[in-house]
């Protein structure tokens, strides 16, 4: 479980981005202001982590209950 | 009235869908309050999402974000999108394989079984109880406005509330977890299709998004709206608090358990964030844009609103003030958009997605009701003396009695007291994640700490909502001073709620939660388990 709490604790320090706080440009995608194009993007990319954390330390010992 | 039609059909299809999905015999406990631990996976995903998905969450945020801009996002959707799933990876698997090993169906059974305790289970029943209400109030409300908005007054606020509860009575009533979830199941599936048209529509009647974007950009104020200059870094780390209140409701923790296989929860997690990103980012996205709407008249008269209160607030009288901020509230931006800019069809299509979001209080009432005949009917003898029957029966007929409270209250007491309710909810239920923390990865805790962290969190509670009853909140950008101590301003007032050194209180109060479960279980240690009761957690789930 440690794996997955420090990459919990590496994506919730990623959360707290202050270094778009300020400025709108450039607009991604010619529409979206970068400080919300880089949380979209992070949404993403928490899916993905994720993805490898459910392969790589899945609590198979969990499923005895089946 | 063709959009008033369409959500009567809708709900119509919705209360069908729930009843005939019912789930588990006339005495199979287990069927009914947790769909007999066998929902698959497609159902499990969207009605997890479902479940989180509150008139709060989607008209709120767009309304927050037509005041305050994209910061709504990184507030309330990505830093759910982080904590949930991970929550549901590290805690909710840990409580599926609880329930189908104990054959737990609510947290306060893990509670009371993991400390040996009888009566601290019941304090922390009362205070998940009274901290879910408010939820269900609000939705009675948001389906009574709902369905006067589109039926343009033609149904009234009672009656909207009225067929609303009913149907959602009926549903969950009939249907228990497993209608409810496949209704849930269907909400969302709606609310995702639809998004994504309304997005589209909305763009094209709009002249295309990246018109609108550099137009805000160059309007007055307008870049203060495409950027999180409105709020401070230490408001928004404070806000990433919220979402542990996920964890902790009891539906979500009840909901944990009705999944067939672990394997379940894999697509969950993973797929969580992109649902988030699905829904939210179009709803963040309209709420923003929608300041550049002018040419649809509702807007246009809360953005003349806003501007008043801007120009001349301090001048105008208090009622004048307030009569202002509700003309600029932006709750109902998303409804106003699709009105002003997509076809009268899918408007109407559009109205009963939203509808879906403001129903969904069921998953609170069915949780209610397993919480009660469980924590309280059975705990007490009821189930043993009467049978697994009129468990089911009573738990019915708490269902009733709760909706018909709920649509009492909405009827008789102004909406704002409720939507701050539902704010204290969000903090009291953060303040709670301790307990199920400790409850599964801490040998060491107490039932004492147990009872510690509860108190602590209903009279934070009762303190921060007697604060904001009667300091009445300053303009925007002022503080009021309501604490000192030696000099240091410990508690303010300001236009967002209450300020503990400048955090929301949710902070103070998830880590003093926290000490407290530490200090007092370290000061209760004959409090502790026995060996055996320990070695049922721990050899598994260590």
């Amino acid at each position: 479980m440690a794996p997955t709490l420090w990459v919990a604790l590496l994506l919730y320090v990623l959360h707290q981005d202050i270094w778009f706080w300020r400025t709108a440009r450039p607009l991604v995608f010619g529409f979206l202001p970068v400080g919300l194009a880089y949380h979209a993007g992070y949404t993403l990319v928490i899916a993905g982590v994720l993805a490898w954390l459910v392969r790589a330390y899945w609590p198979h010992h969990l499923e005895d209950g089946e | 009235m063709i959009p008033a039609a369409v959500i009567f059909g809708y709900l119509l299809i919705v209360l069908f869908i729930g009843i005939t999905n019912r789930g588990g015999g006339d005495s199979d406990a287990e069927g009914y309050f947790v769909a007999g631990r066998a929902l698959g996976p497609a159902v499990f995903l969207l009605s997890l999402v479902g479940t989180n998905m509150t008139a709060f969450s989607i008209l709120g945020a767009s309304g927050h974000a037509f005041a305050n801009g994209i910061v709504t996002y990184g507030l309330m959707a990505s830093a759910s999108a982080l904590i949930i799933p991970f929550g549901l990876f590290i805690i909710g698997t840990r409580l599926w394989s609880l329930g189908r090993r104990k054959g737990f169906m609510t947290p306060v059974q893990l509670f009371r079984d993991r400390w040996e305790c009888g009566h601290i289970g019941t304090v922390i029943f009362i205070v998940q109880a009274v901290l879910l209400i408010p939820y269900i109030i609000i939705a009675v409300m948001g389906g009574g406005t709902t369905l006067s908005t589109v039926s343009n007054g033609a149904v009234p606020f009672w009656l909207g509330g009225a067929i609303v509860s009913l149907v959602v009575m009926g549903y969950v009533f009939f249907g228990g977890m497993r209608g409810t979830a496949w209704v849930n199941a269907f909400q969302t599936s709606l609310f995702l299709v639809f998004g994504a048209v309304a997005v589209t529509v909305i763009a094209r009647g709009m002249g295309g998004f990246s018109g609108a974007i550099e137009s805000l950009s160059a309007a007055p104020g307008g870049t203060a709206l495409l950027t999180r200059e409105r709020i401070s870094p230490l408001y928004f780390f404070s806000y990433s608090f919220i979402p542990l209140s996920s964890l902790a409701f009891p539906h979500i923790g009840i909901f944990c358990m009705t999944a067939k296989k672990l394997g379940h929860f894999k697509k969950t997690i993973v797929l969580y964030p992109i649902c988030m990103l699905l829904i939210w980012l179009p709803s963040v996205f309209l709420g923003v844009v929608a300041n550049r709407a002018t040419d649809v008249p509702a807007i246009q008269a809360k953005l003349e609103a806003r501007a008043t209160i801007a120009a001349h607030g301090p001048s105008l009288a208090p009622a004048e003030q307030a009569s202002l901020r509700a003309k600029a509230s932006g709750d109902d931006v998303i409804l106003r958009l699709v009105e002003g800019y997509a076809p009268l069809w899918l408007a109407a299509i559009l109205g009963a997605a939203v509808m879906a979001a403001v129903m969904a209080s069921d998953s609170q009432i069915l949780a209610l009701s397993t919480m009660f005949t469980e924590d309280i009917f059975a705990f007490y003898g009821g189930k043993a003396r009467f049978g697994g029957r009129v468990q089911i029966q009573t738990g019915r007929i708490f269902i009733i009695l709760i909706t018909l409270v709920a649509y009492a209250i909405a009827l008789n007491t102004p909406q704002s007291i409720f939507d701050i309710a539902t704010q204290y909810a969000f903090a009291g239920y953060s303040s709670l994640f301790p307990l199920l923390v400790a409850a599964l990865f801490w040998r060491g805790s107490t039932r004492w700490g147990a009872l510690a962290t509860t108190l602590w969190t209903a009279a934070a509670v009762t303190a921060v909502a007697v604060v904001q009853q009667h300091i009445p909140a300053p303009p925007p950008g002022q503080a009021v001073t309501v604490l000192e101590i030696a000099g240091q301003v410990v508690v303010t007032r300001v236009v967002q709620g209450t300020l503990v050194f400048g955090l929301l209180p949710v902070v103070p109060m998830t880590l003093i939660s926290a000490i407290l479960m530490v200090v007092v279980s370290k000061l209760t240690p004959a409090a502790a388990p026995t060996r055996d009761t320990l070695a049922t957690y721990f050899a598994t789930t260590a």
